[in-house]
């Protein structure tokens, strides 16, 4: 909220510059957004009277002035402007002067634009006459009536005198940030509370009495309240208005808190509104039909135009204020065409009502329209300011002298809103702070901010003032107090918790995964949660396959993020795309995150939630067996020792000739824990990859369940050991593992390791045939073997290779 | 006979000194020493002399011999030496050539952060917990004390899965969920993912990551919130930074703040970092409502706690200088790369 330290120091009587102000309120709990000077940069600005105007004799456009600066000699200025006349009072930039700008037509300049003498078509002009927007007023708070042109000044103001000082330009516009817990601080008077507490000092009202007629507003109007969705509706009357410009002092702070000025009467109603957070509404008694308001709720299918001229729905959520025949304004949020204040207004009806804060925010919600006073209701007003703010407006209308005040006002307020009474217990202050102050410290705390306190001793039973609706449990006093203390002002101390720190097998897993993998070269990443639906399309996932089971949002941002990733693979592939894309040669990367699939037990729980990992991987010195080998060592630092990889066909992912089921072998049972392989051609092109990508994605839930990461140490062995190398001739499509696996069949435990290292096909190897290598280790932990020992298993093993295998020895 | 010793002896001497190959120095060896050797033979034709005269050549040619091998020895250290010489010379290589590549892969930014966070609040006693991304609207907000009407609750603002369940807009309800399973005292930190419907710009991401922290106990106070988080940021941002802490609104605490440090890139004399301020908003913070507690089963009048809530992009932008909030979740290996 823009708030203009001169407005402020209207009620308070502070004596301290901006800065000191700003961070004073910050401490105390007004959050600043920005500081800035009211039209800042304006130096050598005068103002002028236009004593003469001659046609330019070589410009149709162009006029020549003579202006009264207030001193002997008149000043020649040549302008364009066309709402010029002889007599007009004009703020004039001299010779040397610098304004805001920008100027007329032309963009902002940083540091503002200064003006020289020049010839404009032959003729010297020596300054120039300024518009509202040259002198720094933002567009949209210019009056309608200088938008266009140069500003005429309406003011007593003396000729020659700087401009600043003749409007009362100086001032600092301070945007507090105020938080949803303090809607009374949305107004002027509001925050010149918190600024007397602050600065310890006392808040003046402003006046709000008035004379009146002898005539009675009864008698003009009558109000029927029919839904308790309006918990007050006072009204008074106004009658011989005659409608005109606001005088400047009052036009100023509505431009200083960003309003554009319109007439006197709708700025009057505003300038209350910015001074107490109450916003009114000022009928034309002409639009209102039978001389009576009745508000209700409108019914179904139900439709109003409102002054902005938009025709709206209305339904049984919406409270309307209705005459005796029609509706004539959206209760809080906005008033109807036809009963605005017009340039022919005499008799105005001046609402200042309250109504409930859940229904203006539903009703605006439903109308999708948002205006000032829909978002004060919405934050909770209180009722009892109604009368006040109404009586302002009656002042000021007065003070102005707008029209005649009608005697009395119309006032339904079947339920006088008050304040409950908290206990608020001094030990308990100090005891949550971790502060030893008196009694007397947090009673002048509550006093300086207008609540009542009783009682004695501890208990301190605090009443506070009704603009104060977020005060309802001690805690909320615990933190008046802590404010006007000062946060700054407490101790700093560690709490003396007896705890242990710690944290889940379950994380420590993913993080020993994560310094694994990057261990091993791979980079993390990470991606989004939600994801598109079309990511299990691209990397060809089977029509029903549980990959699919997705967690639908319902209001996603777009497609792209509007269901709950199942696996991590789409997104990875993504990535290496993107990288692909930008011309990076070789990718490792790996990321741990969440999946979601769909809770199909109780489709309004919680959906399962488990960690994926996932390895992805490209480049020229990259194969199917540099990721196989990354898995295999990461999921050995995980605790994982045993595995196969069993070759699968069928996963579309995948070319169908290179990729593998990972299975861990377990005490009990064998559990599948991932599936990796090559990326499918079909997949690559999806994703417009050019080089041969492989990918892994671990199950990391399972892997936690099964981890045996307890390290037993073995005796390190006191007897040599004994290799035998052998080649064997297989068939080409046998798979190494069989080879493998009949091997340890066959040995018995003296067999201690067995090692591949050579696979040759080609020359001297015949067609549909392979040449597989494997060193043997053989070693008996309690005596050193002897060549028949060796030969006895040895001999078995090459005989079980051949009958099972039809593997035939080698010459090496 | 002696003529013939003292010949044999100048000659191996002259040929040794010819000698530059290992095999030269055993050719040598074997012309003289051999069993067919010129020393050897003369040896052999001894036995034809008078003893007094074969004692007498036998002492000079045993002489003769020792000398030999004595120089054949040191002839083929001196041909070894200059061997092995010639061996590392020709072995010598350009050790200005790069080095073969053995790469570390580096964390995810957001990781290190968040380690670097984590570990600060392990050594002050926190254990470190976790919480669903997709989460209950009881969570989320009723069990943290937002009214059934807050804002924050609009479709504009969470994204929903049904009413009951959301894509949780903060890391906070893991408080909620904590207290209701454990007593104090409880001291934890829950980082994780947190998503609001924002539209993606250099400096919003609909999905972000928080730290949340609680300290529940008898006699926690506020000052203990204040020392907790002051040392958290003098361990991450340098022991030089000073802290702020404003008064502020949140449902779940009161009372409530937020926490500016001094401008670790300017020590608070104004730069572009923190807009000339002097000042970074890094977190919110305050006591626990009584409302949360109660709801968690906590007994309010014994126990009192705090918490708060650091958004960890913000950190991590802040600390290494990104400028683009969406250069986090686009995994480009450059970018990845710069964090070891």
């Amino acid at each position: 909220m823009l708030v203009s330290l001169e407005w402020i120091k209207d009620y308070t009587d502070i004596n301290v510059n901006t800065t000191e102000f700003c961070d004073r309120m910050v401490m105390s709990g007004s959050n600043l957004e920005t500081c800035t000077e009211f039209c800042s940069g304006i130096v050598g600005v005068v103002v002028g009277k236009i004593e003469k105007i001659e046609k330019h004799p070589e410009a149709d456009k162009l006029v020549i002035c003579q202006l009264n600066v207030g001193k002997d000699d008149l000043v020649q200025i040549v302008t364009g402007a066309d709402n010029i006349f002889e007599g007009a009072i004009v703020p004039v930039a001299l010779q040397n002067s610098r304004i805001p700008g920008p100027l007329h037509g032309a963009p902002k300049s940083e540091g503002g634009v200064k003006i020289t003498k020049g010839k404009l078509r032959g003729v010297v002009s020596n300054g120039m006459l300024c518009s509202a927007g040259e002198l720094g007023l933002d567009d949209k708070v210019v009056p309608i009536a200088h938008r266009d042109g140069i500003w005429i000044i309406e003011e007593e103001v003396k000729l020659g005198e700087d401009i600043t000082t003749a409007l009362g330009l100086n001032d600092s516009i301070i945007d507090f940030e105020i938080t949803p817990n303090r809607p009374d601080c949305l107004s002027m008077i509001g925050m010149a509370r918190e600024a007397a507490a602050t600065f310890n000092t006392k808040l003046n009202y402003p006046k709000n009495d008035c004379k009146e007629s002898d005539e009675k507003t009864q008698d003009y109007l009558e109000v029927e309240v029919k839904s308790d969705l309006c918990l007050r509706y006072s009204a008074r009357v106004i009658k011989d208005v005659k409608i005109k410009q606001s005088p400047w002092w009052l036009q100023k702070r509505l431009i200083k808190a960003g309003m554009r000025p319109i007439n006197n009467i709708v700025d009057i109603t505003n300038f209350v509104m910015m001074e107490y957070g109450q916003p009114l509404h000022a009928f034309d008694i002409r639009g209102i039909e039978g001389n009576k308001i009745v508000v209700d709720v409108a019914k179904k299918g139900e439709k109003f135009t409102t002054l902005d001229e938009v025709e709206r729905n209305l339904s049984e959520n919406i409270l309307m204020i209705y005459d005796a025949k029609k509706a004539v304004a959206i209760a809080g949020i906005m008033g109807g065409l036809d009963s605005g204040i017009m340039n022919d207004t005499t008799t105005v009806v001046i609402e200042s009502a309250t109504f409930n804060k859940d229904g203006i925010r539903k009703a605006s919600k439903e109308l999708a329209h948002r205006t000032e006073a829909s978002g004060r209701y919405e934050k909770g007003i209180d009722p009892n300011l109604c009368e006040e703010a109404a009586d302002r407006v009656c002042h000021l209308v007065e003070l102005t002298e707008s029209g005649t005040v009608l005697k009395g006002s119309v006032d339904v307020y079947p339920n006088k809103y008050v304040s409950a009474p908290v206990e608020v217990r001094v030990d308990r202050v100090n005891k949550v702070l971790g502060i030893e102050v008196e009694r007397k410290f947090m009673t002048d705390v509550f006093e300086s901010l207008e609540m009542k306190v009783s009682g004695d001793g501890n208990i301190m039973t605090v009443t506070p003032p009704t603009i104060r609706q977020d005060l309802i449990i001690e805690e909320d006093f615990i933190e008046e107090v802590a404010r006007m203390y000062g946060y700054e002002n407490l101790p700093t101390t560690l709490p003396k918790s007896n705890t242990v720190s710690g944290e889940s097998e379950h994380r420590k897993l993913r993080n020993i995964a994560r310094e694994a993998l990057c261990s091993m070269g791979f980079n993390e990443i990470q991606t989004y949660s939600f994801v598109s639906p079309r990511g299990i399309d691209k990397i060809n996932i089977d029509e029903d396959s549980w990959e699919r089971a997705f967690v639908e949002l319902i209001n996603p941002l777009g497609d792209e993020n509007s269901v709950m990733r199942t696996i991590l693979t789409p997104n990875m592939m993504e990535v290496l795309s993107r990288n692909y894309s930008r011309k990076i040669g070789k990718v490792s990367a790996f990321e741990i995150g969440n999946t979601f699939i769909k809770n199909f037990i109780d489709p309004n729980g919680l959906p399962d939630e488990n960690y994926s990992i996932c390895l992805g991987m490209y480049g020229d010195d990259v194969d199917f067996f540099s990721l196989k080998g990354a898995t295999k060592e990461l999921l050995s630092l995980l605790g994982i020792e045993k595995l196969s990889f069993i070759s699968e066909k069928e996963y579309g992912v995948y070319h169908p000739g290179r990729c593998a089921r990972i299975v861990a072998h377990t005490k009990d049972e064998d559990v599948e824990i991932g599936i990796m392989g090559e990326i499918h051609p079909d997949v690559m092109e999806n994703y417009g990859i050019g080089q041969r990508v492989y990918v892994c994605e671990l199950m990391f839930e399972t892997i936690n369940e099964i981890s045996d990461r307890e390290i037993v140490f073995s005796q390190l062995p006191k007897y040599p050991s004994t290799s035998r190398d052998i080649a064997l001739l297989v068939e080409e499509n046998l798979e190494v593992a069989k080879i493998e696996e009949t091997i340890r069949e066959a040995s018995t435990e003296i067999l201690e390791s067995l090692k591949m290292f050579d696979i040759y096909k080609g020359k001297q190897v015949a067609d549909g045939k392979k040449s597989v290598a494997y060193s043997l280790t053989y070693r008996h932990k309690d005596k050193t073997l002897t060549d028949a020992d060796v030969d006895k298993v040895h001999e078995n093993i090459l005989k079980a290779l051949e009958s099972k295998l039809n593997a035939t020895l080698r010459d090496m | 006979m002696q003529e013939k010793l003292e010949k044999i002896l100048s000659e191996a001497k002259e040929q040794l000194g010819k000698a530059t190959q290992l095999s030269e120095t055993e050719e040598i060896r074997v012309k003289f020493l051999g069993k067919k050797g010129e020393l050897t033979s003369i040896l052999r034709s001894m036995g034809k002399l008078e003893p007094d005269e074969r004692k007498k050549l036998g002492l000079a040619a045993n002489n003769a011999r020792n000398e030999i091998e004595a120089m054949l020895e040191e002839k083929k250290d001196t041909v070894k030496g200059k061997a092995k010489e010639l061996k590392l010379k020709a072995e010598t290589i350009d050790v200005t050539e790069p080095g073969k590549e053995l790469k570390l892969g580096s964390k995810h930014p957001i990781t290190v952060t968040i380690e670097e966070m984590t570990n600060i609040f392990e050594s002050m006693g926190f254990s470190v917990t976790e919480g669903p991304e997709v989460e209950t609207v009881f969570y989320n907000f009723d069990a943290l004390n937002a009214a059934p009407n807050h804002p924050a609750r609009d479709m504009t603002d969470t994204f929903y899965i049904n009413k009951d369940v959301i894509l949780r807009t903060q890391t906070s309800p893991v408080q909620a969920r904590t207290l209701e399973k454990e007593k104090p005292p409880i001291m934890i930190l829950a980082p994780g993912r947190c998503f609001r419907c924002d539209t993606p710009d250099a400096t919003h991401s609909p999905m972000f990551h928080q730290i949340e922290g609680m300290v529940v106990d008898e006699g926690i106070t506020m000052g203990d919130l204040r020392g907790v988080l002051d040392r958290f940021a003098k361990e991450m941002f340098g022991s030089e930074v000073k802290t702020k802490f404003r008064p502020h609104h949140f449902p779940f605490t009161e009372p409530s703040a937020e926490m500016d440090v001094s401008c670790f890139k300017c020590g608070g004399k104004g730069c572009r970092v923190c807009k000339g301020s002097g000042w970074i908003e890094v977190l919110g913070c305050g006591m626990i409502h009584p409302n949360v507690l109660k709801i968690g089963g906590i007994d309010t009048e014994k126990y009192t706690g705090f918490a708060f809530g650091i958004g960890v992009e913000r950190i991590a932008m802040l600390k290494y200088g990104i400028d683009d909030i969406r250069l986090m979740y686009e995994n480009d290996m450059r970018f990845i790369d710069q964090f070891k």
